[in-house]
């Protein structure tokens, strides 16, 4: 028997994408994952830049935080970092994470906060109208590039691996089931977990469409052990053939809410923490 | 025989070296001997941009009463290198007394001022090396205050404890060589240079705290509980000083990418419920901007230092201004309301980091601090700082479903929860919103979000701290200024010693407080006295009370004034003014 996402609908909301988007067999599958994992709106954090994958959380019951472009891998560590009660999923585009968020991509795997970042990969810019994303093709067409994007694609799960992310998946939203078990995966990891989902859009991008995807991309089987680096490295460099499925794990990394040490012996979150005055009058006194 | 005449109740020692010379190690010891003997002590630094070499001086002031402003007169100088002599003869007088090796006091034969070798070095062979002379230094020092000895050697053997029995017994003993060095000098008459000083018994529970330390312990004190910064002179020290606290309570403190990283994972800490604290100088502010405007739009509470030092760009980081004001003033997108504070003083520094988490935990608008350099890197002992009255307001309400975060209220203020606090949902968004949090366009909704700022401002405005009124009700003159020139005026006032000269000093310089226009339309002859090139508090309050200032004494050298150059440009103006 199927439970229904419905807790995760809101009332009147009116959907802003275009029809056809990728992003609504997104927002269907992230809804399912959720209510699989029996999680209840208020226990969830959807946080997200700018740009169409960023108006993610004004879809979803939840609890949201839409900030600037380019800026929500910062806040969703803040947030987990401050209550590791909360499930916190971060959601934008190539554009919001790897562009005006590069530097942010680079440094919260660094972190490894416990958080699941799906990077809305449609390898073009939608919100601002078809110019080229960091992952569009090289020889990709639109109004600014002229001539073709001249510039080498950012790979970002090649990046991810190099940088000893804890959990590296890629996934399409054309397959609904196959994409919900990975981000159930995902959900489930304890550390930073990317999800790379690739996500057509059908407005700007006429080259990568649904077919392309599906022409272009295969499964990993059983024999792949998520745990061989160098070889989820070999994957997520073949750009001719996208693998999708989960390439990397890395178990031994320890998330950020354990590394700060400050949830060892009181697991209270901040919010609900007072000054310790005689711990206070304590350091004052050392300055006699 | 060298005679000075000692200034009997206030002295001021400088101590000058290159960095990496221990000249930071001999400074507190010394304050703290001193501090712990019964005297009143004041500190500050001037320092190069550069870890090893360079040339860079302290300056001590010990006396019977309380002293906390810099001073150009130095009545003793210790010269560590060939550099310090050309380095300071600008604030070398005949009354100098200058202490140290020969080819340090003898670099420039014409200078005034009185010089007394006292081999360091070589006194320090017969211990254990050239490390030890500048504790011998300290011990001779010691003896011309008559400090407590064993205050001293106490100090030293907390110092040095990591160091082993073996460096705290020579330490001990450089500390006696200097100390009998000095005393040998004295008894046969080579110079006469002992102080008598009063002491104040009291004095000696005193603490002694610098400008970083009061606001990293102002931080604390207003339960902070996650900090984040990325390394820049002159507020590193605030993100170190709570780094090394941060486990004892239960704070997260983190050294982030670059400094868009730091506002955005405090924004969002702030969403979650921290009490969230960032520190920075203008150019790693310049970085914030955006995220300001974040802060003003999602309301979300925010405590931001910004430690004022030379721009533009990279300027002269470790030096001092005010040149700040504009910056954070004007910063981010559009129009919302901030509270801006300036600490004059050490217990300022305290108390307004403090009271920030509060402002910004009720009003849900940022809150910045704009401490400089100079007030950054100076300390002196204070008696008290009072947190058994201090009080911390979370002014957070548990949710329920019907829960929306950005509900229009007639104050403005919108009850603040936050997730996982309840089950209501708290949404904060970056575009214009409606009550719940949700994308709009309505014209009349945005309106309403503009009002609710307004609101908040006015509200702002009402609970500001008010200028503090030093001097006599029928004055002609009117000083204004803010920030750490506090102590600096009201030296130079002290000196100008006349009842027609008052002084209204701000810690609050914006929303700017009612009373200063009765002030403004009293004063005869108002002068602006601020270390930027254009006078941007004056300006600031010009335009909000359309009477303007007659005189601006501004200095943007980099380095602090003085007392004594604030005492004669004031002189310089009232002369002229009463001449015409």
């Amino acid at each position: 028997m199927k439970i229904s996402s419905k807790k995760f609908d809101l009332d009147d909301v009116e959907i802003s994408w275009c029809p056809g988007c990728g992003n609504y067999s997104a927002l269907k599958v992230m809804k399912e994952a959720l209510t699989d994992l029996e999680i209840e709106p208020h226990e969830l954090v959807l946080v997200s830049g700018i740009g169409q994958a960023g108006k993610f959380p004004h879809f979803i019951k939840a609890q949201s935080y839409n900030g600037l472009h380019g800026r929500y891998l910062s806040a969703a560590l803040g947030i987990k970092a401050s209550n590791p009660e909360l499930i916190v999923i971060a959601v934008s585009g190539d554009g919001c994470t790897l562009s005006e968020g590069g530097n942010h991509f680079l440094h919260t795997i660094r972190y490894n906060p416990d958080i699941v970042n799906v990077l809305h990969n449609n390898q073009v810019y939608g919100l601002t109208k078809g110019q080229a994303s960091p992952t569009s093709q090289l020889g990709f067409k639109t109004k600014v590039q002229v001539f073709g994007v001249i510039n080498e694609p950012f790979n970002a799960l090649a990046v991810a691996i190099s940088l000893n992310a804890s959990f590296v998946a890629r996934a399409f939203v054309g397959d609904i089931d196959k994409t919900k078990d990975i981000l159930k995966e995902a959900i489930n990891h304890k550390g930073y977990a990317l999800v790379d989902l690739l996500c057509p859009c059908v407005t700007f991008n006429r080259v990568n469409t649904f077919q392309w995807y599906k022409e272009n991309s295969f499964y990993l089987d059983e024999a792949h052990d998520p745990l061989d680096r160098m070889k989820a490295m070999e994957l997520a460099l073949d750009t001719n053939k996208l693998a999708l499925g989960i390439l990397y794990k890395n178990p031994s990394r320890r998330p950020y809410s354990e590394n700060v040490r400050v949830y060892n012996e009181d697991k209270r979150p901040l919010y609900q923490r007072d000054l310790d005055k005689k711990k206070f009058n304590q350091l004052l006194e050392s300055f006699k | 025989m060298v005679n000075i005449d000692m200034r009997k109740d206030d002295i001021s020692i400088v101590l000058c070296g290159a960095a990496g010379q221990g000249v930071q190690t001999v400074e507190t010891l010394l304050t703290k001997t001193l501090k712990k003997s019964g005297f009143f002590v004041f500190a500050t630094r001037e320092y190069m941009s550069r870890v090893r070499g360079g040339v860079n001086s302290t300056t001590i002031r010990v006396s019977s009463k309380s002293v906390r402003a810099f001073v150009d007169r130095i009545d003793i100088l210790i010269p560590l290198s060939e550099e310090a002599l050309p380095h300071l003869k600008e604030r070398i007088s005949p009354q100098t007394l200058i202490i140290g090796e020969k080819r340090f006091i003898e670099v420039l034969p014409n200078l005034k001022g009185e010089k007394i070798e006292i081999p360091f070095e070589e006194l320090s062979q017969h211990i254990g090396g050239k490390i030890y002379s500048n504790i011998i230094a300290l011990g001779a020092i010691m003896r011309l205050f008559k400090a407590d000895n064993k205050v001293l050697h106490g100090l030293l053997s907390e110092n040095f404890k990591s160091k082993g029995e073996t460096i705290i017994e020579n330490n001990i003993k450089a500390a006696n060589k200097g100390y009998e060095t000095a005393d040998d000098l004295l008894k046969n008459h080579i110079f006469k240079g002992e102080f008598e000083i009063d002491r104040v018994p009291e004095v000696a529970n005193d603490y002694i705290i610098d400008g970083r330390q009061a606001i990293g312990l102002g931080a604390i004190a207003g339960g902070c509980n996650f900090a984040c910064f990325y390394p820049m002179a002159p507020s590193t020290g605030i993100g170190t000083f709570l780094a090394q606290h941060a486990l004892e309570f239960g704070m997260i403190v983190d050294q982030s990418e670059d400094e868009i990283s730091v506002i955005n994972k405090a924004l969002g800490a702030s969403y979650a419920g921290a009490r969230v604290f960032i520190s920075t100088a203008g150019g790693g502010f310049s970085l914030m901007s955006e995220g300001i405007s974040l802060a003003g739009m999602t309301e979300l509470p925010l405590v931001v230092v910004v430690g004022m030092r030379p721009g533009p760009a990279t300027g002269m980081p470790t030096r001092t201004c005010q040149e700040d004001i504009d910056l954070v003033l004007y910063a981010g997108a559009g129009f919302f309301p901030k509270v801006i504070f300036a600490p004059g003083s050490i217990e300022d520094a305290f108390n307004l980091t403090q009271k920030a988490f509060n402002i910004t935990q009720k009003y849900h608008v940022p809150v910045f601090i704009l401490p400089d350099q100079y007030l950054i890197d100076s300390y002196y002992n204070i008696n008290t700082l009072n947190i058994d009255a201090l009080e911390i307001n979370k002014n957070l309400i548990k949710t329920d479903p019907s829960y929306e975060r950005y509900r229009f209220t007639d104050s403005g203020i919108s009850p603040r929860g936050v997730p996982g606090y309840g089950n209501g949902l708290v949404d904060a968004d970056s575009h214009t919103h409606n009550e719940c949090g949700e994308i709009t366009e309505d014209p009349i909704i945005r309106k309403r979000t503009v009002q609710k700022r307004f609101k908040k401002l006015g509200l702002l405005r009402k609970a500001a701290i008010p200028p503090e009124f030093i001097g006599s009700k029928n004055f002609k003159y009117l000083i204004i200024s803010w920030g750490s020139n506090y102590y600096l005026i009201k030296e130079a006032l002290e000196k100008l010693s006349r009842d027609d000269v008052a002084f209204l000093s701000f810690k609050q310089i914006y929303p700017v407080h009612s009373s200063v226009f009765e002030y403004l339309i009293k004063a005869e002859v108002k002068i602006a006295i601020e270390q930027n090139p254009t006078g941007q508090f004056a300006k600031l309050l010009e335009n909000e009370t359309h009477i303007n200032m007659n005189h601006r004494i501004l200095k943007h050298s980099g380095y602090t004034f003085s007392v004594e150059e604030i005492f004669e440009k004031l002189k310089k103006i009232i002369e002229g003014d009463e001449n015409i």
